[in-house]
């Protein structure tokens, strides 16, 4: 068979300058666009920057270095109204994590939790759960958040008749105090904690190893619970130094000393976990439920024990499927948590609206709010889509 | 030839595994783990449920006429609400004419209910929606047909709630297709807005933008303009919810074979009628399960405009609280309140599921 | 029958009130291959299914190489490391790859060490005709292909007994020949008891030893195949076979 003869005629040029040529009127539904958007980008600022200087504020972001002027009432960092602003939403920034990151962690338990129970073999438990999920739901978060919020400064007894379910700890409507320890026993002891999840890891890898070798299947999990609390009690007692407790007392008409967790917070933390946990567990029921039963009855053919199947086989397909929709759930937690500046907590929202009406530097003070969620969100969609390419199963 | 199957005589099952003593074996108590469960739940359920019922209804005072001699009582405070029901309901609107709201709720009501009915799904829904949000209009602010003028700022409670989340999907609906329309377009500047759009606006709260619209917009409008602080609300949500509409329509044209496309290119069809004829149609029939979520996302979230001190349902209940007289009753409000969020959010999840299943149907091979 | 593998003895199972499972009786012996039809609802499916305790029975014995299934875990469990099972929709691990759907089974339930287990795999694979895909996943292999895959995966386990459940229904036409063959393979080559829900009629003239027809949860009538299939007695059996032969 001949080789086709390579063609000396060029293709026909495109490029048509007429209205009938979709490049062209591409170009034009572009171009129109482009000028529409900044035609309106244009009036905005002018307007703005003509209403700014008629009111006599300045632009620009040097009201960060002045004094700040107003108390902010938890600061996890030392903080005085003789601080900058600058520090005022430092402050903020770091609250707002602080609730997001424990709130991330509780929220996904007691919803793993509640997920697991909706699909329980007991009626009473399915049942319980699943009036949770749709009360939890259907109620807007704001709500719920005033709710808690009552619950804990009106329901709860002053700081003299303070509940008192456990030694040292206290719940009254001041928030609740617990003891914390102190001194360089706890150093220590973190090192343990540090040395044992090393000896965990390299327990795993020893167990994998020998497994792949002699087939014989080590119990990891049971004696990695015993490094984790043998290990760093060991490492504390071995290294002689002392560790005190600092237990909250009744002075007057506050507590002294511990740590303080403050209603705000409080009932922040809990409305959010609570919320949350709620569309969590939907997330993770729907996760296990797309787990095909063909694939349970497999493994089970094949002998595998039920904890095996879970681990091997139901999780990793499960997880697939759960991941995403539970990373939007932490990116809603982190957004949530603007709601405290309805319930006074300080959160990076509250401390720059504050900052905002003294300065009346709204722009760059919603700037800085709508950039500080920004980050959050675009590094968790970048974080997704990584993630999604590299367990997408591979097919055809 | 043949002669019919003839049934054998059914032998009864053990009477072990029907019945409700079965069922309570399998359901209750198939393991003993699940025995354990079982027992911990109805301990925990007998502890708290009596006192529960006992604070709801069995103590609860509904008549008294003064806080005194509500706070007598040991049960819930329901007569606070029974006094200050139409604050809650109907926020500072005038009391002569709250019958006004009042119907105004009724058509919001009676419109998203009819949006229900498959039968109505085409142009009669527009039809529909366009005279009940007009007629809302006229009877909230009248001014005309002999109705007085109500300025905006008096309107409160559950009629303005309905208003801010139906008037903000309603307009957001357009500008949501817009949005995917241009999100999934070959032109790299139209793109480009639209992804820059959608993903701003998806990545901050909600609250960043209610201040800003409450803030911000002033600065944004030429000396002299000004919008009330409704208005400024009602746009930030519509611009809200149009981000997240984007998103779900954009699943939904996904979903739709390409071969759709292609059949109405080779029928020579123009973009844009592709769209209304034959694109559009099928997709958001997909998407209405999704859409009816973000429905109810949206009218949880018209609580916030309480931060920027617009008066929907949620504060009405702090207004509620404010009064002295009624001092220490907030739960028995916000349970109050809490309800009726919850009977609007549950039914509406309810219809969505219910519609799922019935729309699935047709799209399994 | 003295040495039965599988004994089934007034087998009784209800789903809720429906009587799906009616006094069954059944033995099979070592070696024997057994095609069990009938019209869909008969039973089959669930009369293979409670050999390896994936349903269970209310009433009656069932005893699978002289261990009875009863409710004790270990017993279950002894059974079903004997007992083979390919499933009409093939249940890879869609997360694995086709080594390793092999080799799970070997190493965590046999405790075979990763090489042998290995070795074994390329074995069974080789003798399905499929050792080139061994590093492939599930979703990238045809029907056909995935179910040979499935067979083999069952046979890694070394099994006494497989049970075969509609094996080729869910397969494209072109794609059943395959699969037929090597189970063909499998009776020839092996002494496996083998018993095998199909529709398959060609199959069961070549390959069964006996043919059971089921209907509404009874065994109506089992015969060798050409008496089966030439002289069915029952008229329900001749009902059927009118149907499907056609």
């Amino acid at each position: 068979m001949t080789k086709p003869k390579e063609s000396n005629v060029a293709p026909p040029a495109r490029r048509r300058l007429s209205w009938n040529d979709p490049g062209t009127r591409s170009i034009f539904y572009q171009v129109l666009a482009l000028l529409a958007v900044g035609g309106v980008v244009w009036f905005l600022v002018h307007n703005t920057m003509s209403n700014l200087s008629a009111r006599n504020i300045s632009t620009g972001f040097d009201f960060l270095n002045r004094e700040a002027g107003f108390a902010i009432g938890e600061t996890p960092i030392a903080y005085s109204p003789a601080s900058t602003y600058g520090r005022a939403i430092t402050v903020g920034l770091l609250n707002t994590l602080r609730v997001a990151l424990i709130g991330i962690v509780l929220a996904t338990l007691l919803g793993t939790l509640i997920g697991i129970a909706r699909l329980s073999s007991n009626w009473l438990i399915r049942k319980i759960s699943s009036i949770y999920v749709e009360v939890m739901r259907n109620v807007p978060l704001l709500l719920q958040l005033f709710f808690w919020y009552a619950i804990i400064s009106e329901t709860l007894p002053g700081p003299r008749q303070a509940l008192h379910p456990l030694p040292g700890v206290f719940v009254s409507n001041r928030g609740m105090q617990m003891p914390t320890v102190h001194g360089d026993g706890l150093l220590w002891l973190l090192v343990g904690v540090l040395a044992a999840i090393i000896l965990m890891i390299v327990m795993a890898k020893w167990a994998r190893k020998n497994q792949e070798k002699t087939g014989q299947i080590f119990p990891v999990l049971r004696w990695s619970l015993v490094l984790f609390f043998v290990v760093p009690v060991v490492t504390w007692l071995l290294s002689g130094t002392t560790m005190t407790l600092d237990v909250p007392e009744l002075k007057g008409f506050n507590f002294v000393g511990g740590m303080t967790l403050s209603p705000e917070f409080a009932a922040l933390l809990i409305g959010l976990v609570i919320y949350t946990a709620a569309f969590i567990a939907e997330v993770v029921r729907s996760g296990i439920q797309a787990v095909n039963r063909g694939q349970w009855e497999a493994a089970e053919a094949l002998g595998l024990k039920r904890g095996q199947i879970l681990r091997l086989i139901v999780l990793p397909q499960a997880l697939r499927v759960i991941i995403p929709p539970m990373t939007s759930q932490y990116l809603n937690i982190t957004k949530n948590s603007s709601l405290a500046v309805a319930i006074g907590y300080p959160d990076i929202v509250s401390v720059i609206n504050t900052t905002l009406n003294q300065t009346g530097q709204a722009i760059e003070g919603i700037m800085m709010i709508m950039a500080a969620y920004l980050t959050v969100s675009l590094s968790i969609s970048v974080f997704m889509n990584w993630y999604n390419k590299r367990i997408a199963l591979v097919e055809r | 030839m043949s002669t019919p199957t003839q049934l054998v005589s059914t032998e009864k099952a053990p009477s072990s595994s029907v019945g409700v003593l079965a069922w309570m074996r399998s359901q209750l108590f198939s393991s003993p783990i699940n025995s354990l469960l079982t027992i911990l739940s109805v301990w925990l359920l007998l502890a708290t449920v009596p006192a529960m019922v006992d604070w709801f209804l069995i103590s609860a005072n509904a008549t008294a006429s003064t806080a005194d001699e509500c706070r007598k009582s040991t049960g819930a405070c329901w007569a606070m609400i029974v006094e200050k029901h139409r604050l809650i309901l109907f926020g500072l609107y005038p009391y002569d004419e709250q019958w006004r709201p009042m119907i105004a709720t009724g058509i919001l009501v009676g419109s998203i209910i009819l949006s229900g009915w498959r039968k109505l799904w085409n142009i009669w829904l527009l039809v529909v929606w366009t005279v009940s949000l007009t007629v809302v209009a006229i009877l909230m602010w009248g001014g005309m047909l002999g109705l007085t003028y109500v300025e905006n700022t008096q309107w409160g409670g559950l009629p303005l709630t309905l208003i801010l989340s139906t008037f903000g999907i309603a307009l957001a609906f357009p500008l949501g297709i817009v949005l995917a329309l241009g999100r999934r377009s070959n032109m790299p500047a139209i793109k480009s807005i639209c992804i820059v759009y959608i993903e701003l606006i998806r990545g901050v709260p909600l609250i960043s933008l209610l201040f800003m619209s409450a803030v911000m917009l002033p600065l944004f409008l030429p000396e002299g303009m000004s919008i009330d602080k409704l208005l400024r609300a009602q746009i930030a949500i519509i611009l809200f919810a149009a981000a997240y509409m984007a998103e779900t329509i954009r699943g939904g044209l996904q979903a739709i074979p390409k071969g759709q496309f292609e059949g109405a290119d080779s029928l020579g069809l123009s973009y844009w009628q592709q769209m209304r004829l034959i694109v559009l149609p099928q997709a958001l029939k997909i998407v209405i399960p999704p859409l009816v979520g973000l429905f109810i996302a949206l009218f949880k979230d018209t609580s916030l405009v309480v931060i920027i001190g617009i008066f929907d349902l949620t504060q009405a209940a702090k207004a509620a609280l404010t009064d002295q007289a009624w001092r220490g009753f907030s739960v028995e409000v916000y349970i109050f309140i809490s309800a009726i969020y919850f009977v609007f959010c549950y039914s509406m999840s309810k219809y969505s599921q219910s519609l799922e299943k019935r729309l699935a149907t047709g799209h399994e091979r | 029958m003295a040495d039965a593998i599988i004994r089934m003895k007034d087998v009784n199972k209800w789903y809720g009130k429906f009587h799906v499972l009616r006094n069954i009786n059944l033995e099979v012996a070592q070696g024997e291959r057994i095609v069990v039809c009938g019209p869909s609802g008969s039973g089959k499916s669930t009369l293979i299914r409670c050999i390896n305790r994936l349903e269970e029975h209310q009433k009656g014995q069932i005893i699978v190489d002289g261990t009875e299934i009863t409710n004790d875990l270990r017993d279950v469990e002894a059974i079903r490391r004997e007992v083979g099972m390919v499933f009409q929709h093939f249940n890879l691990f869609p997360h694995l790859t086709v080594l390793e759907n092999l080799t799970i089974g070997p190493i965590w339930v046999l405790k075979t060490p990763k090489a042998e287990a290995e070795a074994r795999a390329m074995k069974y694979l080789e003798r399905v005709r499929i050792s080139e895909q061994a590093l492939k996943f599930p979703g990238q292999l045809s029907g056909g292909q995935q179910q040979r895959v499935a067979i083999a995966r069952s046979l890694c386990m070394d099994p006494k007994i497989m049970l075969f459940d509609e094996p080729t229904s869910a397969l494209d036409p072109e794609m059943v020949k395959e699969v037929l063959d090597v189970m063909i393979g499998l009776a020839e080559e092996s002494g496996m008891t083998m018993l095998c829900v199909t529709h398959e009629m060609g199959f069961a003239r070549k390959v069964a030893d006996r043919v059971i027809f089921m209907d509404q949860g009874e065994i109506i009538e089992e015969n060798k195949p050409e008496a089966f299939f030439d002289n069915p007695q029952n008229e329900r059996t001749k009902l059927f076979l009118s149907q499907i032969l056609h």
